[in-house]
């Protein structure tokens, strides 16, 4: 069985954003930037499923600038066999995504693609899903846990309410939670290793997909600030503010 | 110009997240339809008629969307989906789910978890776990947009809307549900209560979780939430987790009871109306956003605060 996984280079999760004094984006001039720790936890798991001999091969896709190469090595360092980076300069969209992620899909015939629920840039939380649909597969989002047997992917979900598990016919598509795994560090004679491994480049159009956005940002500014920051001494006067001051009990 | 909104329910009732769906959906103008997918589901559907502000509700009622499984939901919405400008459900874990399905089906792009409305085709969304937000215009001749619930009043009750039963798509047959466990609780739901007592790493174990931050819940009739550390650490359950890619609370109080404020933490509950923090490290990132710190051990400061409570 093969597994594809899709990762996305984004803003380091520790990093501040800083919002660009123009309202056009965030600033990303010499910002850290690493895969989306979902992506990651992604990686990961199509790892242990090739360790627990499930799985045949793990092949990690990124799509957007020739920078997103280095996130394809870490995926490589993880374990991952071989790398497909879908390489264009243009603003990727999820719908645009799942598209190239679809194109790439009837080439490699995989019989699981694993995302990262949301990337932490956009917080959009969607490509996973699209894809299922543009392929006429099953979902499972939110996944904590994925056991793979007899054609069958039985995933469990976390949902509001507490936890879901849905079975799956394979192919399939899943989306990964926090708390699917850890993903392990990679070593550095891993990272060696990945330096070796293949990493192939095709543009959108090769695969024959149009990636124009279909949302256009107008602006990106700073939420307000709350104003925080003010102590109260002990519990007493703790509970006169929030009585006398704030009236909220 | 028309909107269908996605019911999200039980069968029995609808999901508060749907009366706050249905607020954004009347900002947007234009007749508003509910779409109510269910099993036996005649109790939900009546409750979508009796609110204020909605024409119409269409019920697709039959044994395949028991469990609500996205595959044949989404089909369903997109033979339903002639005639709509927008197409709109909460940003929960069941709208996260199903719209993005609804959308790739019908070509077009979601938006996600907006917190205003701007125009008919322009909405404002976070984004980087609230550190930014983005105004963003749709193109597309159909906007699907999930809504962020706790940034649009809960619609009310008022209306008498027709129901009229639509058929039930074919079974997609791809996928079905094992099993849940839905924990059960007495408290009010942490999307909808008006006061949250949450907890973090601070309090070391489950049972410190239990035994410090019940009775002060108890006590204020409130929800009880936590951080990823607390999760993580298995002091309490995944659907306490309040944060980035937890649930998104906005309470009239919010007390964060030994949890230190990661940013991601942090974009969960910043909009609630009264934050107060209880930490020994003074240091600690939640105080920059809380209205009351108090600097002190919560196994000394949560007791003494459930006593002044009388």
């Amino acid at each position: 069985m093969k597994i594809l996984v899709p990762v996305k280079r984004v803003i380091d999760y520790n990093v501040k954003v800083r919002v660009k004094s123009d309202g056009t984006g965030v600033d990303l001039a010499n910002v850290k930037m690493s895969m989306n720790p979902f992506d990651e936890i992604a990686v990961e798991e199509a790892v242990r499923l090739k360790e627990a001999g499930i799985a045949s091969e793990v092949v990690a896709v990124s799509c957007g600038l020739a920078a997103c190469q280095e996130t394809l090595r870490t995926a490589l360092a993880i374990g991952a066999d071989r790398a497909i980076l879908v390489e264009t300069d243009a603003e990727l969209q999820p719908l645009a995504v799942a598209k190239l992620m679809q194109a790439l899909a009837a080439k490699e015939s995989p019989q699981l693609v694993i995302f990262g629920k949301q990337a932490i840039d956009d917080d959009a939380n969607q490509t996973g899903q699209m894809f299922a649909a543009l392929m006429g597969w099953p979902q499972a989002t939110f996944a904590s846990k994925i056991a793979i047997a007899d054609g069958c992917a039985t995933v469990t979900r976390e949902v509001d309410g507490g936890l879901e598990t849905v079975e799956l016919k394979l192919p399939a598509a899943i989306t990964t939670d926090l708390r699917l795994n850890e993903p392990r560090y990679a070593t550095l004679p891993n990272i060696m290793k990945a330096k070796k491994k293949p990493l192939d480049t095709l543009t959108p159009a090769d695969l024959g997909v149009d990636v124009a956005p279909r949302l256009a940002t107008l602006k990106v500014v700073e939420p307000p600030k709350r104003a925080g920051g003010a102590k109260v001494a002990d519990v007493k006067e703790l509970v006169a503010k929030l009585k006398n001051e704030a009236k909220v009990i | 110009m028309s909107v269908l909104v996605i019911a999200e329910h039980d069968n029995a009732s609808l999901k508060a997240a749907t009366l706050n769906t249905l607020a954004a959906a009347k900002k947007l103008g234009g007749e508003i339809h509910v779409l109510v997918a269910g099993s036996g589901c005649a109790a939900a559907a009546e409750a979508a008629a009796r609110l204020d502000g909605v024409a119409r509700v269409r019920v697709a009622d039959a044994p395949i969307y028991a469990d609500q499984l996205p595959e044949s939901l989404a089909e369903l919405v997109r033979q339903n989906a002639a005639g709509y400008s927008h197409i709109l459900a909460p940003a929960t874990t069941f709208g996260k789910n199903l719209l993005p399905r609804v959308a790739a089906l019908l070509d077009v792009a979601q938006v996600s978890d907006i917190v205003a409305v701007e125009s008919a085709d322009t909405f404002v969304r976070p984004i980087y776990a609230g550190n930014a937000l983005a105004t963003v215009k749709s193109v597309d001749a159909v906007k699907v947009v999930t809504v962020r619930t706790t940034a649009f009043d809960a619609a009310g009750e008022g209306g008498a809307a027709a129901v009229e039963a639509i058929a039930a798509g074919a079974d997609a047959g791809l996928s079905k549900l094992v099993g849940r466990e839905l924990t059960k609780s007495a408290r009010p739901e942490l999307g909808a209560a008006t006061v949250i007592v949450s907890g973090g790493r601070g309090l070391g174990s489950g049972e410190n979780y239990r035994s410090v931050l019940e009775p002060l819940a108890d006590k204020l009739g409130a929800a009880l939430g936590a951080s990823r550390a607390a999760v993580d650490a298995g002091f309490v359950p995944n659907d306490y987790q309040v944060g980035q890619t937890g649930k998104i609370v906005a309470p009239e109080l919010y007390i964060a009871v030994g949890i230190s404020g990661a940013i991601q933490h942090l974009a969960g509950m910043k909009d609630s109306k009264v934050i107060v923090a209880i930490n020994k490290d003074p240091e600690a990132p939640i105080f920059q956003v809380a209205d009351y710190g108090l600097v002190a051990d919560l196994f000394q400061a949560v007791p003494e605060l459930v006593s002044e409570l009388g």
